[in-house]
């Protein structure tokens, strides 16, 4: 909303919104407390000392280590497929109107338009119909799928602010179609895509809900942590993760943001 | 300039570049639209086959039926399953997520008003940027994360309790805890818990649209409801509200989509008592049985698209 | 000799919309020539028809003798200035400027070099480290202009080159592409709606309307003699006159025009000529503009600045020299 005028809020509207934020964010900085708790049986706040051996213990788990190591290798090849998908999506939807045009970008959406639970009991039907064991890439296939709309929507908005006279006058000062999209494509999209990369990388990484139906035995680090939340064998452990978790997806996000803040929004649309 | 002379001479065409490089490059801008074709060829096979494709096996699969004695699918048509689906237990799960769903809705809205509302009309310059940050964030933060934190939360033995014993209010929670349905032995493992979560994991998918479209709403129109002598009360809800609903129902669709489709937050804070999602999750997993778990997806799908459809009639995609 | 840029029977159809009708037109080597109309009258069409951004769908064009339909933007010895001046914002003034030379393949200090040059020549020496975002409209303009001169086109193209620049900056500027066309003596083709821009700069002038070109020639031959009402309408705002009024002073039942300067404005007492009354007068600094009603024809005439003005509604007598009534093409 816009209003020219400088006015003062009301105070009420002040303290809700303030009270929202904290709401909002107080639950995350917990983690960092618990992180340093000495207490290993309960949830026991305020806890009862302060302690760091908690992370040379979580340094030393090998299974913790494995599941972080398969999370990295998904979330990387998932985005690399996502940002090759995504871009070429965009590019051809915003090049031109064509018939169908529409569907298209109903059909990017879809995946995380649905809540993920479809798509991972429909990829799960879908191994099953077809036979398909679970392994390494059943994950990426799902993790892809839903990751290319992030990268879609980055670049789809970058597309959008540059002017297509762009491409022309490159065109006309003598560059062929492929060393335009070398030297002027390219470059003013780059920033997008490496927002939505980022962004595709922090949704593969954290993603669990689809993982759970096409990981079979395999565990990433949201499925080690979903099964230390439903049957908790070492408290501690989880809580230095949790915190580990917390900072590895913040960094990418906070980088997104800076590379796309003037002008075009990261997609808050993204899960 | 110097070289003009070399230039001179030059002809005004060029001859096309010999190589594969010239040849394709000329190719494509001949024929805009076989590029266009390459371009969407690998997305929208992707997503055709390995996205569309799923949802029609998830489909087929609704129509399969479990053999009771032997536990194997049987791939014949019948409708069965979904008979299976309408017996009263399952309807009371359905009707349990939608119910919860709903709330967390309504609730969601209740504390994403102020602010998104508070973003989109006073904050300037960088506060508008750390308030949109300061919701980006905790969107983007881990999921399973955020789960845990409630779980430590509402555990019996965690700050809630701890914060309320200060201030002399834990007969307020034991009372609430002693109410039929959404009480329990702790918040931990009642419906208020489960809400709770809901809540606090979908707002940010609600404040963002809600922003979105108060943005669009030009702050005079405020100052001319009270010019007119409207109360702030009646300035709310006969201006601010109307305006501001697109961006409502467009979070609204986050936050009912998820809701329905959750089965982690219930399984982890809630009763014993399935949502939809935790009996996809059960009749596939433990159950084994795929064709009542692809019936029980399809509830949410059907569900989903009703909602989008009336959605859209009011205007809502122009917010997202 | 062979024409730099030639049509023939030119037509660019977008559906059942014709932007271009079979146009025919020829423009001489070194020249400067405008293309002068109403937005939507075909005009930038036919620029980028030269520039290769559209395809014909009827006729054929050449430049400098060499067929151009179907060979692409990227193949033409041809340059743009874009209305929007179309830089590239990720890269410096000077990689700007450089880029036709660079995607060439020229080494890169002679295109740093040649690049320098360029913008010495549009008086910007010393700007090639700074970003497009940095420059003032004019600046970029500039830029624009060297960036597209330094691959020494054949031809070079100017949509609106000047629309976004304020009054001050663009009679610079009109001058300036002036003399920098003399100097280089490159076919420059310009696109604009304004016809005081199109007169002042031209060698000759195509006046564009609904797709077809209405009229050719040099800025006096567009001015003094209109060949249809849209020209003379269109060009100057002159006085367009119908053929039973033209009938009375010529013999001819045609349409014609009258310059508004062509017309004198007197007393009602003296003399014979056509009677008219004072409708309003407008102030416009170096002369002032009366409209006039003849017996039901609106007319303009334009009187230097100092004169005394009629009163409104006063009757008056308008004079004016047979030989500058103009005959159009279009019979009545």
């Amino acid at each position: 909303m816009r209003s020219d005028r400088s006015q003062k809020s009301p105070l009420g509207l002040k303290i809700a919104a303030g009270l929202g934020l904290v709401f909002l964010h107080a639950p995350i900085l917990l983690i960092f407390v618990y992180a340093f708790t000495t207490e290993e049986k309960s949830y026991q706040w305020p806890p009862p000392g302060l302690t760091t051996q908690w992370f040379a213990v979580t340094w030393n788990r090998p299974d913790v280590w494995e599941a972080l190591s398969l999370s990295v290798r998904v979330a990387a090849i998932s985005t690399a497929i996502a940002i090759v998908l995504g871009t070429l999506c965009a590019a051809a939807v915003s090049r031109s109107k064509f018939f169908g045009r529409e569907t298209i970008s109903l059909l990017v959406i879809l995946p995380i338009a649905l809540p993920g639970i479809i798509t991972g009991i429909a990829l799960r039907s879908a191994f099953a119909l077809t036979e398909i064991p679970f392994s390494f890439w059943t994950i990426i296939l799902g993790h892809a799928t839903f990751c290319v709309v992030v990268v879609y929507n980055n670049a789809v908005a970058r597309f959008r602010r540059t002017s297509g006279s762009m491409i022309e006058a490159s065109m006309d000062l003598g560059a062929d179609g492929f060393q335009t999209f070398r030297h002027v494509v390219l470059p003013n999209i780059a920033t997008a895509l490496l927002a939505g990369g980022m962004l595709a990388f922090a949704l593969s990484f954290d993603e669990v809900i689809v993982t759970t139906f096409t990981a079979g035995q395999q565990q990433t680090l949201p499925i080690w942590m979903l099964e230390e939340l439903i049957r908790p064998r070492q408290r501690p452990v989880t809580n230095v993760v949790a915190m580990v978790v917390v900072l590895v997806t913040l960094l990418p996000i906070l980088l997104a943001y800076y590379l796309t803040r003037d002008g075009d929004q990261i997609a808050g649309s993204g899960k | 300039m110097s070289t003009a002379n070399s230039y001179r001479v030059a002809p005004a065409i060029l001859p096309a570049a010999g190589g594969i490089r010239g040849v394709l490059s000329d190719a494509f801008w001949r024929k805009p639209k076989l590029l266009l074709i390459l371009m969407l060829l690998p997305p929208v096979l992707w997503l055709g086959v390995v996205y569309i494709g799923s949802l029609f096996a998830l489909l087929l699969q609704s129509f399969f039926s479990i053999d009771e004695f032997s536990g194997l699918i049987n791939r014949e048509f019948t409708l069965k399953t979904y008979g299976d689906l309408l017996q009263a237990a399952n309807l009371d799960i359905i009707l349990r997520t939608v119910t919860m769903a709903a709330a967390v809705t309504l609730a969601s809205i209740a504390v994403a008003f102020p602010i998104a509302y508070y973003a989109a009309r006073y904050a300037r310059g960088r506060w508008k940027a750390l308030f949109y940050l300061a919701v980006m964030l905790p969107l983007w933060s881990s999921y399973l994360v955020k789960v845990y934190a409630w779980k430590l939360i509402l555990a019996k033995e965690g700050i809630l309790t701890w914060v309320l014993a200060k201030l002399n209010l834990l007969w307020l929670l034991d009372a609430w805890l002693s109410l039929p349905i959404v009480g329990g032995n702790s918040l931990s493992v009642s419906f208020t818990g489960t809400f709770i979560v809901f809540v606090y994991v979908w707002l940010p998918f609600m404040i963002l649209p809600m922003q979105a479209a108060l943005e669009r709403v030009p702050g005079n129109l405020v100052e001319a409801s009270s010019d007119l002598g409207a109360s702030p009360r009646q300035t709310f809800w006969n201006v601010l509200l109307p305006l501001a609903l697109p961006g409502i129902v467009a979070g609204s669709i986050f936050t009912f989509s998820l809701t329905l489709g959750d089965y982690i937050i219930p399984q982890i804070i809630g009763t014993s008592r399935l949502f939809i999602g935790q009996a996809v999750y059960s009749q596939q997993g433990t159950a084994g049985n795929i064709p009542l778990a692809a019936a029980f997806a399809v509830v949410p799908i059907v569900i989903m698209g009703l909602y989008l459809w009336m959605a859209k009639r009011m205007g809502a995609f122009d917010a997202i | 000799m062979t024409s730099a840029v030639s049509f023939q029977k030119v037509s660019r159809h977008f559906g059942k919309v014709k932007a271009v009708d079979a146009v025919d037109l020829d423009v001489a080597p070194g020249e400067f020539f405008a293309m002068l109309g109403p937005s939507g009258s075909g005009k930038t069409t036919c620029l980028r028809l030269i520039a290769g951004f559209e395809q014909p769908t009827a006729g054929s064009i050449s430049i400098f003798g060499e067929r151009a339909e179907g060979v692409p933007p990227y193949r033409r010895n041809v340059n743009t200035v874009f209305q929007d001046y179309a830089l590239f914002p990720h890269l410096n003034i000077l990689d700007n400027v450089a880029y036709g030379l660079m995607v060439k393949g020229i080494g890169k200090a002679e295109r740093h070099k040649a690049a320098e040059e360029a913008l010495a020549l549009v008086r910007l020496p010393g700007f090639g480290g700074r970003r497009p975002s940095q420059l003032s409209g004019g600046q970029r303009q500039r830029v624009a202009l060297a960036r597209a001169l330094v691959n020494q086109p054949k031809v070079l193209l100017l949509d609106e080159p000047l629309g976004a620049l304020d009054l001050k900056l663009r009679e610079n500027m009109q001058e300036e592409l002036k003399a920098l066309q003399k100097a280089l003596g490159i076919t420059f083709i310009f696109v604009t709606h304004d016809q005081g821009e199109a007169l002042s700069m031209a060698d000759r002038v195509a006046v564009f309307n609904d797709g077809k070109i209405m009229q050719v020639g040099t800025p006096q031959d567009i001015y003094e003699r209109p060949s249809t009402r849209f020209v003379a309408d269109f060009v100057g705002s002159s006085n367009v006159l119908p053929p039973d009024f033209v009938q009375r002073y010529s013999g001819q039942h045609r349409w014609g025009s009258l310059r508004p300067e062509a017309i004198r404005v007197g007393k009602a007492t003296r003399g014979d000529g056509v009677s008219a009354r004072l409708v309003s007068a407008n102030y416009l600094g170096a002369t002032t503009r009366l409209a006039l009603d003849a017996d039901g024809l609106r007319l303009h005439a334009v009187v230097p600045a100092g004169t005394k003005l009629p009163e409104e509604g006063e009757a008056l007598v308008l004079t004016f020299n047979r030989d500058q009534l103009h005959l159009m093409d279009e019979a009545g």
